[in-house]
């Protein structure tokens, strides 16, 4: 009994460790067909409006809530010792490092990377992928690598979005509707937000835009010969996507801070 | 000519292949009959290198491709097309984009040049008029004249075609089938099918070859294949009719 399961543990560690390798080969392999010729700014402009535009309305709709319920729990919490004053800057801070960067990579995973491991994944079923290869166009450099791109440009976009619009939802709600000072609303952000912070939210956005593709992508293209393995693939590639979205934020915010 | 000298493949745990020995004569129609799950699909992914053998050799005129890799392997691949079972469209393009689409990609036409070859393509596979529906709106058999299309129009000198007819009824078959011929004849490619339309494909093909047990059991010029004394190949053939 105990072998078995020792066994048993030794078997997924082993299947982890050969994935890990397996997603990271996927990855240099894609960016290495990035880099040679030809470039394919349609199907790059292609994946932008796809990752990008359409993403936005649910990007604003969850950044517009966000400021709003931050707006609402800080300015009470803030109110105990005085200091409405300062809830500009508490709402920018948490927006920016923290809160822009992983939600909206959130909700670009649901809304996008779910749909590119869909995607991805009937073409390999449907032997679309095959059909690349026997047109001697690499799939990677064709499929994979303008979804890359677009995700390293679309996520930190949406991320200033989501920035802008959620301290704009703390400002209605903490200005206009619990009556905090307008003025000291905007010059608290002023005084309270460095570079340094915003620099933060970009490495963070580019680092999770590229997760998103590369997870996505990757269990899509892997997927099982199967409609029950394309709903699996795309499951995983979702928590996947998110679970290591959060873990790397920790790491990034203990090496950024 | 391509030659296949003792490949072997295991899938999942199952042998699929068993040392398969054969050789393809080039200009001619040959045609790979055998059981469901058989393997003959897997076999001809291994031509175009799809699949690498675990063991055993690949050769096309002359070069071992199993081995090669990236723009080695895709030098060989320029010489190919292949016709997949679900004819393999871009559900996202149109029946006019999937034919253009190797034109576009690999030969950088002007865009006269694409609609002229593409829109003859067309005509040649009885799409005229076509051009502008999505797979999804086609019939099956539509989808594999268009697949056919899509591989005939880089006029490539070897056809790999998966079960062409699966899923039609015998009229399309036919239509098909007549098809595959009048192109082979036009343009001399090598035709290697795989299919189970046993006794349409004697009629059709230069030769069979029949793989059972992971193995070639027998290849022979078709009349030839017709008259094997091999009980098992003769009761193969016998349901099959």
């Amino acid at each position: 009994m105990l072998t078995r399961s020792v066994a048993r543990i030794g078997r997924t560690t082993l299947f982890l460790i050969a994935e890990m390798g397996r997603m990271l080969l996927f990855m240099l392999a894609t960016f290495a067909w990035l880099a040679r010729p030809p470039l394919r700014p349609f199907q790059i402009l292609k994946q932008l409006h796809f990752i990008g535009f359409k993403s936005t309305f649910v990007v604003v709709l969850t950044a517009a809530f966000t400021g709003m319920v931050l707006g609402l729990q800080i300015y009470y919490t803030l109110r105990k010792f005085g200091s409405e004053g300062v809830l500009g800057s508490v709402v920018a801070l948490s927006m920016i490092r923290e809160l822009g960067p992983v939600l909206a990579a959130l909700m670009v995973t649901a809304r996008a990377g779910s749909a590119m491991t869909a995607e991805i994944g009937i073409m390999r079923i449907t032997e679309q992928i095959d059909a690349l290869d026997t047109m001697a166009i690499n799939p990677l450099q064709y499929l994979i690598a303008p979804k890359f791109v677009a995700g390293l440009i679309a996520v930190p976009l949406l991320v200033a979005v989501f920035d802008v619009v959620g301290i704009y939802g703390g400002y209605v709600v903490g200005v206009s509707l619990l009556g905090a000072n307008a003025g000291s609303y905007w010059s608290s952000i002023e005084s309270a937000v460095e570079w340094k912070d915003v620099y933060g939210g970009i490495v963070k956005s580019i680092s999770f835009g590229l997760i998103v593709s590369w997870v996505c992508c990757y269990k899509g293209y892997f997927t099982r010969m199967s409609a029950e393995g394309l709903g699996t693939a795309t499951t995983e590639a979702v928590v996947l996507s998110s679970v290591v979205i959060l873990v790397w934020d920790y790491f990034l915010t203990s090496v950024l801070l | 000519m391509i030659k296949l000298v003792g490949v072997e493949k295991t899938l999942g745990g199952q042998p699929v292949l068993c040392g398969v020995d054969l050789t393809i004569p080039a200009g001619k129609l040959t045609t790979i009959i055998g059981r469901s799950g058989g393997g003959k699909s897997v076999l001809l992914k291994h031509m175009i290198g799809l699949l690498q053998p675990d063991r055993g050799q690949v050769w096309v005129d002359g070069i071992e491709i199993s081995r090669l890799r990236g723009k080695a392997l895709n030098e060989v691949r320029k010489r190919f097309a292949m016709l997949f079972q679900g004819a393999a469209l871009f559900d996202s393009l149109t029946v006019f984009e999937n034919v253009a689409f190797p034109l576009r990609e690999k030969l950088r036409l002007a865009d006269a040049e694409v609609v002229r070859r593409v829109e003859g393509m067309l005509e040649q596979v009885g799409l005229s008029g076509m051009g502008h529906k999505f797979p999804a709106e086609l019939s099956g058999g539509m989808k594999k004249r268009a697949g056919l299309a899509r591989a005939l129009v880089m006029e490539p000198e070897i056809i790999l075609f998966d079960e062409p007819t699966t899923g039609l009824d015998p009229l399309m078959a036919k239509t098909i089938h007549d098809l595959i011929v009048a192109t082979h004849r036009t343009f001399h490619f090598t035709a290697i099918m795989v299919s189970h339309e046993i006794p349409e494909i004697f009629s059709i093909s230069d030769w069979v070859a029949m793989l059972k047990d992971g193995k070639i059991a027998a290849m022979a010029p078709s009349a030839e294949f017709q008259r094997t004394t091999d009980p098992a190949i003769r009761e193969f053939i016998a349901i099959g009719a």
